[in-house]
């Protein structure tokens, strides 16, 4: 055998043995395999969520924020106006501020709110100063309200402990979408009651209450509640008519989520699911403080807009409570779910699902041996075929053909590219792609032999000249499996990467591997009129 | 050796208005369809909505499936029942407006009133009209990247513009007609179809590139020939190749098609038609596409001057054929 030859056949028994080695281990075993090739959702069953977060709710938190601040800062200065309203989720109205004060108010602004634009100092009312949120911070805080929710519900779900889940934004920058993948999840309601809930906890002292309703709280202050009072309801219910209950709390809370430490599920003083939660060392001083200046009077605890329960202050508290479930109390998984998205944060955001993709486990099976019964039918019919009509030389194809489908499991599972359905048509149609490279050399070296060439020069006119044509068409195909990669989107994606690596394999074994299988044959036989089955 | 062709001689090219008859024709009917039938059928992916794939314990009686739906606020769903299998795919376009999951509580609630406890969910996909804008944008943008890349790939490979605009045409030319036979048979396009539409954009330009490939090569060595032989002469001569590769290209996707399951029906209908359409507008469009630019080019020159080029493009390099001893 002579060198160059050697040296062919060394490099492709070396790829050979490396890509099965990446996709199933070495020694080569089944379990192996199973861990290697990752299989997509459509194949092992699972969900596909995609969210979009509602950035324009953070949009207006930054603007009620800035209205609260507006407000402490012209109380410091004794600027007097009408009033400081949101008049759209990116822009605040100051109305009727003092004519006499127009610097002072100007110099505010300038000096406070460098993020907002002064867009407009003319209003339906005298004074009226419009601020609108500059176009790059909103677009700043938009993004930062995806990513905290991205983080948000990463924490939710890793605590559910689904497994290798995809967590991840998608889509274009104002798209604002997050692509979320739970593997083995066929019943995802749980997982979506989960990461939806806000999980907004407030603790807000009680003015008065409890009323059988809203009207009723309102007549209590003539008709008209306090600005710095609200009305909230109550999922306890009345003692007396068992209808629902009102109370008027003080509109901003002594403490909020911000200042949980811990939350986990306990019992309640009546052996009911409840959840306990704990404040970090701010909050727990906070608290300490208002609970001591408030001793008799009663404290809401406020879950997202509803008070849950409604206690009495006995004595100065400090570091932890209790969030009861009402007359009920919580069913034990909605304590351990609540304690979970407590300790997990609040979203920024609340987020709508646009699209929501279930595959069960069977319909995965099922698929798998769909695509898998394609595949050999396929395979067996093309190998059949090419050592009928090419004889010995479709030996060659056959092994060129299997090398190849070696070679993209291997890259497969070393690039962590998960197989989906349309990833098993790609491999189907790398088959295809393959079986055109054998047929285009062979036919091709029949005409040269036909031509009157001998056997060894009609193999190397044949290899060089098409060589020209395979770049051509791998390119041209390679082009248009890269742009599908690119603008495609999941399953699309999953079909590219199969067609992209088949490509390349597909130039090595059609043109190195096969070429070496015909020079080793006709080495063998060193004799210059050696014929070749073909 | 078997062979299936041998020293063909067709005059292809002399064909022409037959494959411009054939071609107008089916892509006439497959408007007429288009027109008749209000547009494609597009799948749950393009336009939004829910399909729900349910098995069932034993075989479902549809008629009441169909009543249990319409009577629990799914009236506009489509049951249907998956040949040979107690499979119902139940597609369902309401609900579709807020949370594009809403659909799939419907339809379990609906038949959790009749069937509760006898069937499986075996997939459920919502998707929101915003997403099926999306995709559909993203769809028709990586088509027409894909076939811009080309256009410009084959120009400059093949240093003439005409013959990537050919190869570029009659890729546009297969895709139009396979989507006016889809709209003809009532076939649904979904992600998936469109995956095989650029595959089979793909390989249309494979097969056209064989071809302008052995025309480049032929041209080389023949230049005094007219182009209209030396063409005729290079699809004759790839034949047996063109015909062998779509034969078994075509085994690999019919065997997709018959055995490949549900989901990738519609797919594997896509490629058995692409392959068909792909070879023979290689043939039958890209080069005759390319003859008579030619003509009516070289006619003008001539009518100028009266030397009479001939286009050959550049053949690249080959690497130099290896020793073998």
């Amino acid at each position: 055998m002579n060198k160059r030859v050697r040296t062919r056949l060394l490099i492709t028994l070396g790829v050979t043995l490396l890509s099965i080695g990446l996709f199933a281990g070495f020694p080569p075993s089944v379990a192996k395999m199973k861990q290697k090739v990752h299989l997509g959702l459509d194949l092992k069953g699972g969900t596909h969520l995609v969210l979009q977060v509602v950035t324009d709710d953070a949009i207006r938190a930054e603007t009620d924020q800035a209205i609260e601040s507006l407000r402490q800062q012209l109380q410091k200065e004794n600027i007097v106006y009408r009033q400081l309203t949101r008049s759209a989720s990116n822009t605040l109205q100051a109305v009727g501020v003092n004519p006499a004060k127009d610097s002072d108010f100007r110099r505010v602004v300038n000096e406070r709110f460098t993020e907002w634009d002064m867009v407009s100092t003319a209003g339906e009312v005298p004074n009226t100063y419009t601020l609108r949120l500059k176009p790059t911070q909103e677009q700043q805080y938009r993004d930062q309200s995806i990513d905290q929710a991205i983080n948000t519900i990463r924490n939710r779900i890793d605590q559910l402990g689904v497994g290798e889940t995809v967590i991840q934004k998608q889509g274009g920058p104002t798209e604002n979408e997050i692509l979320v993948q739970l593997p083995d999840v066929t019943d995802p309601a749980r997982v979506k009651n989960i990461m939806q809930s806000t999980a907004l906890l407030e603790l807000k002292l009680v003015d008065s209450g409890p009323y059988a309703s809203a009207a009723t709280a309102a007549q209590n202050y003539g008709g008209l509640v306090p600005a710095n009072l609200e009305v909230l309801p109550s999922v306890e219910r009345g003692v007396a008519n068992g209808e629902g209950q009102f109370y008027a709390v003080q509109r901003v809370a002594s403490i909020s989520g911000r200042d949980l430490k811990g939350a986990y599920p306990s019992r309640d003083e009546n052996g009911r699911p409840a959840v306990s939660f704990n404040l970090n060392a701010d909050g727990a001083q906070r608290f300490g403080r208002v609970t001591e200046e408030n001793i008799g009077k009663m404290l809401a605890i406020v879950l997202d807009g509803r008070i849950q329960s409604a206690p009495r202050i006995n004595g100065r508290i400090t570091d932890s409570g209790i969030i009861t479930g009402g007359a009920t109390g919580f069913a034990p998984e909605a304590a351990q779910d609540l304690s979970l998205v407590l300790r997990s944060g609040a979203l920024p955001a609340s987020i709508k699902y646009l699209d929501e993709e279930v595959v069960g486990p069977t319909l995965g099976a099922d698929s798998i041996r769909a695509g898998l019964i394609a595949a050999i039918v396929a395979l067996v019919s093309v190998v059949v075929f090419m050592l009928f009509y090419y004889k010995l030389s479709g030996v060659n194809a056959t092994i060129a053909m299997i090398l190849n489908l070696v070679i993209l499991f291997g890259a497969l599972a070393y690039f962590g590219a998960a197989l989906t359905l349309p990833g098993i048509a790609g491999v189907i149609l790398t088959i295809g792609v393959g079986i055109d490279s054998n047929v285009l050399i062979f036919e091709r070296i029949r005409e040269e032999l036909r031509a009157g060439k001998t056997a060894v020069s009609a193999v190397v006119t044949s290899f060089s000249r098409v060589f020209i044509t395979l770049v051509d068409t791998h390119l041209a195909a390679l082009i248009s499996a890269i742009f599908l990669f690119l603008f495609g989107t999941g399953p699309v994606k999953g079909f590219a990467v199969a067609l992209v690596i088949g490509l390349v394999s597909n130039m090595f074994t059609a043109v190195f591997v096969s070429r070496t299988l015909f020079e080793w044959v006709l080495n063998r036989k060193q004799r210059a009129d050696v014929a070749l089955s073909i | 050796m078997i062979e299936i062709f041998r020293d063909v001689n067709v005059n292809w090219l002399g064909k022409r208005k037959i494959y411009l008859a054939i071609s107008g024709s089916v892509m006439l009917l497959g408007l007429i369809s288009l027109v008749a039938k209000h547009g494609f059928r597009y799948g749950v992916d393009f336009k939004g909505g829910t399909v729900v794939q349910v098995r069932f314990h034993d075989k479902p009686d549809i008629e009441k499936i169909r009543q249990l739906l319409r009577d629990n606020g799914a009236p506009d769903s489509q049951p249907q029942l998956l040949a040979g299998r107690n499979d119902v795919l139940i597609e369902f376009q309401g609900a579709k407006e807020e949370d594009a999951s809403a659909g799939r509580g419907v339809i379990i609630n609906a038949l959790d009133k009749g069937f509760k406890g006898q069937y499986d969910i075996l997939s459920a996909t919502s998707i929101g009209p915003k997403v099926g804008d999306d995709l559909k944008r993203q769809a028709v943008l990586a088509t027409l990247y894909a076939l811009g890349g080309m256009l410009v790939y084959i120009g400059f490979r093949f240093d003439s513009w005409i013959y990537g605009a050919a190869a570029v045409f009659a890729a546009f030319h297969d895709t139009l007609l396979t989507l006016g036979l889809f709209s003809i048979f009532g076939r649904e396009i979904n992600l998936t179809v469109i995956a095989a539409l650029l595959t089979l954009v793909g390989y249309s330009m494979n097969d056209t590139i064989v071809v302008f490939d052995r025309i480049r090569e032929n041209l080389k060595i023949r230049r005094r020939e007219a182009l209209e032989t030396v063409m005729n002469d290079s699809i004759n001569q790839t034949l047996s190749r063109t015909i062998l590769t779509s034969g078994l290209t075509f085994l690999t996707v019919v065997a997709l098609f018959l055995f490949g399951g549900e989901i990738i029906n519609h797919f594997a209908f896509a490629m058995v038609v692409g392959i068909i359409v792909g070879t023979y507008s290689s043939i039958a469009i890209a080069a005759p596409l390319v003859l008579v630019y030619t003509n009516i080019h070289s006619r003008a020159i001539a009518a100028a001057a009266p030397a009479r080029p001939v286009v050959a493009p550049k053949v690249m390099k080959s690497p130099k054929p290896a020793k073998v001893k």
